[in-house]
């Protein structure tokens, strides 16, 4: 390179060859409008775990002092004593019956969608929608829905009212993990089946379904997770007469939920019931939040398997 | 033998198509049904209200005197609230995971910000109202008195139970889901597009506002309308923090009260059963909102491809 060439190419600046390697000018100010974003970026993440630690940290501080073991294998007692046994069973009775109607509606609709539906099937086109709009559909206006269809013309809340409304509040996640799931299951294995003259039920029930097993499960741990910390539809179906300090777990009269207990136990006045509260919050997020690390786990494992 | 089996199977591709088509159609029917039934239970409502129900500001159920405006601007302030601050918030994490951080980071801290979406509503309620309530208490008065001269940011309120600590709440609601579904979009933008931005001396900052937000923008509008229809129809960690007062106050700082929080507050203690049937009326209102709300995301996604443009 001549020296000519470089004066032009530092815009009559003259080279100098001892001069530090770091930006200037034009360069420097967008390397550092660069660098700025990329701190906000960061600090923006840092900030959203900030978050979950400061709510899992509130809440277990102000849960631990009511945390025991009897807290949680006991029934409660007066009006602010003993433990929350009957809303764990009452929330697990209520999310099981929901899950038995969302799980197989879901995986089957799931089924429709990938492996029955064309892919520029209408009614399929139609079901995606739908399955989109009752995902967002708010939870309170699924209690609503429940309360017509069920509470009015059985004139009674009831535990089964509650499951209904927690199984259209995890359909359609259920359909749509499912869906996705079923999406990642190699072509190569439906062709192996139709190859060998397999017909397509077949093929569904003991291929597609056990190679798409794990995603599916997970699917279906996130899904009642979720319906697990779900207030409002149990607000609307299954609380009017609720006593939190009931015991009877028959599914067709009120059935008292570890949701409602914090929703009721907040109203009381008595320190107390607060922290009784709180002490119930603390194992409800704590089951949530094994069940999230739990599905993930399981998804990872299928995943490799998979070879993905 | 051999048709046996073979009818036998076909049999077997038809119960399974049957069971599947039926799941489907069983979607769709509890979608009509969910509009039917608050229609039905909303008539006694509808009937004496009419349309002027949503723009009548009057909620006195004593005297049955019922009108949604209220309300439905409470939904719609403290949604706008956790939009504007969860939008440029979750794009910057969805950045941060998907470009910036590390794999192993990347791996923990993906994972972390989607648990905020499992934590359930009415633990955010609950904790909103005992922690982040008195926080806000302390927050509002340095607010008021740097901003001011907006009305939106008008004298604290006296507990820190507001619109706008409804709003912040449902900020950390809708965080993970616009923060998620960006991550998901910007990972799918090409690495040949990036790459020879960035081979053509462009920054980080230049590749991301040149190409991965132009590529991804009708993506991330959909993620952020999702958002938007989560927090229109939050009720139960809403009903703890925003105080439910139904009138319209212009300021941000003043106790209020959303649709969805308002029915949670009030349906299991109606006065009459006009009022049960206003709050079905409200609930119609906001079903119809979230159905248009789920919809625009279906639309705008549907654009993706169209609108991509490489600059």
């Amino acid at each position: 390179m001549s020296a000519v060439s470089e004066t032009a190419l530092f815009e009559g600046r003259t080279f100098d060859p001892t001069a530090p390697l770091t930006p200037s000018g034009n360069l420097r100010r967008r390397a550092a409008v660069s660098r700025i974003v990329q701190i906000t970026a960061t600090a923006a993440a840092v900030f959203a775990v900030a978050v979950l630690v400061i709510v899992c940290y509130g809440v277990a501080v102000r849960g631990a002092s009511a945390l025991s073991l009897s807290f949680v294998i006991q029934n409660p007692s007066g009006l602010a004593g003993g433990g929350i046994f009957n809303a764990l069973i009452g929330t697990l009775e209520i999310v099981a019956f929901g899950a038995l109607i969302a799980l197989p509606i879901g995986i089957l609709t799931g089924l429709y969608l990938t492996e029955f539906a064309g892919p520029r099937s209408r009614t399929a086109n139609a079901l995606r929608l739908a399955l989109d709009v009752m995902a967002g559909l708010p939870t309170i206006i699924v209690g609503l829905f429940v309360y017509g269809l069920i509470v009015i013309p059985q004139h009674r809340q009831s535990g089964f009212a509650g499951g209904v409304a927690l199984a259209i509040v995890m359909l359609p996640l259920m359909a749509r993990s499912s869906q996705e799931v079923l999406l990642l299951v190699p072509g190569s294995l439906r062709e192996a089946a139709d190859a060998l003259g397999v017909n397509r039920w077949r093929a569904v029930i003991s291929v597609i379904l056990p190679a798409a097993f794990g995603g599916i499960l997970t699917g279906a741990i996130l899904a009642t997770a979720r319906a697990a910390g779900e207030t409002a539809p149990l607000l609307i179906c299954d609380s009017i007469g609720f006593n939190p300090y009931g015991t009877s777990l028959n599914l067709f009269h009120g059935v008292p939920s570890v949701s409602m207990f914090i929703y009721t136990s907040y109203d009381l006045p008595l320190a107390q019931a607060v922290t009784r509260a709180w002490g119930a919050a603390f194992v409800l997020m704590l089951l949530i939040l094994i069940a999230n690390v739990l599905a993930r786990l399981i998804l990872a494992r299928s995943r490799a398997k998979m070879g993905r | 033998m051999r048709t046996k089996q073979r009818r036998a199977g076909r049999l077997g591709d038809r119960v399974m198509f049957g069971l599947c088509a039926l799941a489907g159609v069983l979607v769709i029917l509890t979608l009509v049904d969910v509009v039917y039934q608050l229609v039905t239970n909303a008539q006694p409502a509808i009937s004496r209200f009419g349309l002027g129900f949503v723009t009548s500001t009057d909620w006195k159920p004593n005297f049955g005197i019922e009108g949604a405006a209220a309300l439905l601007y409470g939904t719609a302030v403290s949604s706008l609230i956790a939009v504007v601050l969860a939008t440029p918030l979750g794009i910057a994490i969805a950045l941060y995971l998907s470009m910036m951080a590390p794999a192993r980071v990347r791996a923990v801290v993906g994972p972390l910000v989607e648990l905020l979406a499992a934590v359930p509503s009415i633990i955010y309620g609950f904790w909103g109202l005992v922690v982040l309530v008195p926080f806000i208490d302390k927050l509002e008065p340095g607010l008021h008195s740097a901003l001011g001269f907006i009305p939106l940011f008008g004298p604290a309120s006296p507990i820190g139970i507001s619109v706008f600590t409804a709003g912040l709440v449902l900020t950390v609601m809708i965080l993970p889901i616009i923060s998620a579904l960006s991550r998901d979009l910007f990972l799918t933008v090409p690495s040949e597009l990036k790459d020879g931005a960035a081979a053509l001396g462009a920054t980080q900052w230049e590749v991301i506002r040149g190409i991965v937000l132009p590529t991804t923008v009708s993506g991330v509008s959909a993620a952020v309308v999702l958002g938007l229809g989560r927090a229109l129809g939050e009720a139960i960690a809403v009903s703890f923090v925003i105080g439910d007062v139904t009138a319209i106050h212009s300021s941000l700082f003043d106790p209020g009260s959303t649709a969805a929080a308002e029915i949670a507050n009030q349906f299991t203690s109606p006065v009459n059963s006009l009022h049960t049937a206003a709050m079905f009326y409200v609930g119609l209102v906001l079903v119809v909102i979230c159905m248009l709300t789920s919809v625009a995301s279906r639309v705008i996604a549907g654009r993706f491809d169209v609108t991509r443009r490489v600059i």
